[in-house]
């Protein structure tokens, strides 16, 4: 199933004064995809970023992109290329001596192609998506480093790419922010199915986002695969950067992070298995039904994630483990419970949610809305752990509406 | 032997310097020469244009009155002093005239400009690139030597001249104001001799000076900032190296290319 990638990077060396940034590195972009890269800082993320969009050219090597080298392109086609590019620097890059509107304008105005009215109306559609409508006039300057992230995010969708990469789009940022912007690039790359690929430290928030995962180290691709499988990777060297980066506690809700709830699985797993306990898993996944066309919705969205999260993890036993299963997904590990008992729980979450303050944060944004979906599977001695997520997963049905 | 040994260190070095001077020019050429075609390629930028007269042309014009009266001035001053011995004090219009037009005016006027709008430029730029901005033009399919320098070529082209016509009569006044005001001379002779002397290919070469001067000002000060990424200093030290230097370099070139201007011109 292997399709032609979409990005190819081959053995691509770069030296940039007295180090070799990149040694040789490999690396595929599908179409579509969001690809995270991953590394320590200074392992020359940025730099690979920057040659896939031709700022830098390669010593050695080359890049294909839709299997061909920009060498081999006529300067129209180059330019075509180009502009089906965009890219959102980690320093946000803002033009200081135009305003935010101007900014966000300008890659489209210098194109030529559409009108004053046309351009107007699509900067205010982003400059309203990314909750700016007030900022259109001020300069960057004037403007908090939240903002310009925003307006640099604005700036770099407004030409409706098809290629987006983002170095660093979140850093700084709080983690209701973070995990806003990692909502809404997930949304957008599902609306416009665009690729992606995003320079990120945010580990594992990234994960939740990324399809396939890269880890660069000191100039080669160290890792390439999904972020299940980076998850589980063997190589020390990957495991200890991974390790390193992780806490044991999701810094959006202070649930238990991803790896910790895995382990939790595997050891609920070992006690079916030996003393035939049984458990079950309820997978609760939090989705919003409408307002999330602005970054005020997902940040909203967040907020209410991590409410829920709050209220799910009041309702379980010490016993029981809730951790993060995805960016809107909550894993709830319930040991010595069986189905029935699974459900029942899951009609108490239900139940509890009306009239809870989860809706006070939503009136406040008013127009956010949202739907919780769950899953329920119980673990059978011989059934795989993954299986039984999968199960899980499959019978996510929506148990909960949030009233218009 | 022994002595070519003693000779060939600091002519080598001497030699690196030179090729390594002579690429900067051709660079420098090259740099200007893209920025001033770039100028040409529809559509006009009009408005940027229009942006960077503005703030190299218009707001220079106070500082080159207040440096044009008082050049003025002291040549009115010295003339009178050295010609008052002569007994020929009538020929100090043409004096403090033929001074300003051939080289007070545009060399000056060139000098302050690099103070007033030089060095900003070259630090608006560095800043621009060291923030990525410029990296930013071009990942948004921007050409930013159209974008970014060509505006202010085509600006200063059209400014320099203007500066260097305002410092000429400005000078003049001053010149009266010292020589006849303050010192007696008639007038009427100053004036009529100032006419009479300034001919026409003075006012020329004085304005092709001017140009070249602008060519020389905005292609390096342009140059300077653009490539400060290049520099060993980054960030912020690396701005202010190439504020110095643009300042420096094309100070010194000025007047360089003033001598060997006046050696054609004369």
């Amino acid at each position: 199933m292997e399709a032609a990638p979409l990005i190819e990077l081959c053995n691509v060396v770069k030296t940039l004064g007295p180090t070799r940034v990149l040694d040789g590195v490999d690396l595929k972009i599908y179409r579509g995809e969001i690809t995270a890269v991953i590394g320590k800082s200074g392992s020359g993320k940025s730099v690979l970023l920057k040659h896939i969009i031709g700022l830098f050219e390669p010593d050695e090597g080359d890049i294909l992109i839709e299997g061909r080298s920009r060498a081999e392109r006529s300067a129209a086609e180059k330019r075509e290329l180009k502009r089906k590019f965009s890219y959102v620097f980690q320093d946000t890059a803002l033009f200081d001596f135009l305003t935010v509107f101007e900014n966000i304008a300008l890659p489209l105005s210098e194109r030529r192609d559409r009108s004053p009215e046309e351009i107007g109306r699509r900067v205010r559609e982003k400059l309203h998506q990314l909750d700016l409508d007030d900022v259109g006039e001020k300069y960057p300057s004037q403007l908090s480093g939240g903002m310009k992230k925003r307006v640099a995010l604005a700036r770099a969708l407004v030409t409706d790419p098809e290629i987006v990469l983002f170095d660093e789009p979140t850093t700084g940022l709080d983690p209701i922010r973070k995990n806003a912007v990692h909502s809404m690039i997930l949304e957008y790359q599902q609306r416009y199915g665009f690729t992606g690929v995003v320079v990120s430290h945010e580990i594992p928030d990234i994960f939740f986002i990324a399809q396939r995962v890269a880890m660069i180290d000191e100039g080669k691709i160290r890792f390439e695969g999904t972020p299940e499988e980076i998850q589980r990777a063997a190589d020390p060297e990957v495991r200890a950067f991974i390790e390193g980066l992780e806490s044991p506690r999701d810094d959006l809700t202070g649930i238990d992070s991803h790896p910790i709830g895995q382990k939790r699985l595997l050891q609920e797993m070992i006690r079916l298995q030996r003393h035939e306990i049984p458990f079950s898993i309820v997978l609760l996944a939090m989705e919003s039904r409408a307002g999330t066309e602005r970054i005020g919705g997902h940040e909203a969205g967040q907020q209410v994630f991590k409410l829920f999260a709050n209220h799910v993890t009041q309702n379980t036993y010490i016993t029981d483990t809730c951790f993060r299963f995805d960016i809107n997904k909550i894993m709830v590990v319930l040991p010595d419970t069986n189905r029935e008992q699974a459900e029942r729980f899951c009609r108490k979450i239900s139940r509890t949610l009306e009239g809870h303050p989860l809706l006070d944060a939503l009136e406040e944004n008013a127009g956010f809305r949202y739907a919780v979906r769950a899953g329920i599977a119980q673990a059978r001695p011989g059934l795989d752990l993954g299986d039984l997520v999968a199960e899980a997963q499959q019978e996510l049905a929506v148990f909960y509406e949030s009233r218009p | 032997m022994a002595q070519i040994v003693i000779f060939k260190k600091p002519l080598t070095g001497l030699g690196r310097e030179a090729i390594l001077a002579v690429g900067y020019l051709g660079r420098l050429f090259l740099f200007f020469l893209r920025g001033f075609l770039l100028a040409f390629q529809p559509p006009f930028q009009f408005d940027k244009v229009r942006q960077q007269i503005y703030f190299i042309g218009m707001k220079s014009v106070f500082v080159i009155c207040l440096t044009a009266g008082f050049t003025g001035m002291v040549l009115g001053l010295q003339g009178y002093y050295a010609l008052v011995k002569y007994g020929s004090t009538s020929a100090l219009g043409s004096a403090v005239a033929l001074s300003l037009v051939r080289e007070m005016g545009p060399v000056l006027t060139a000098i302050m400009v690099i103070a007033r709008a030089g060095s900003a430029m070259a630090a608006e730029i560095g800043i621009m690139r060291i923030s990525e901005q410029i990296d930013a033009l071009e990942t948004m399919d921007i050409d930013p030597m159209r974008y970014l320098i060509s505006p202010r070529v085509a600006a200063a082209l059209i400014c320099f001249p203007l500066l260097t016509a305002l410092f000429d009569v400005v000078g003049l006044y001053g010149g009266y104001l010292s020589g006849s005001v303050l010192l007696g001379v008639n007038p009427a002779f100053y004036f009529a001799r100032a006419q009479s002397s300034v001919e026409m290919a003075d006012i020329v070469g004085g304005f092709l000076k001017s140009i070249v001067f602008a060519a020389i000002v905005v292609a390096i000060c342009c140059y300077q900032g653009y490539y400060t990424h290049t520099r060993a200093e980054f960030g912020a030290k690396g701005v202010s190296q190439s504020t110095t230097s643009a300042v420096v370099i094309s100070c010194v070139l000025i007047l360089v290319a003033d001598y060997v201007l006046t050696t054609f011109l004369m």
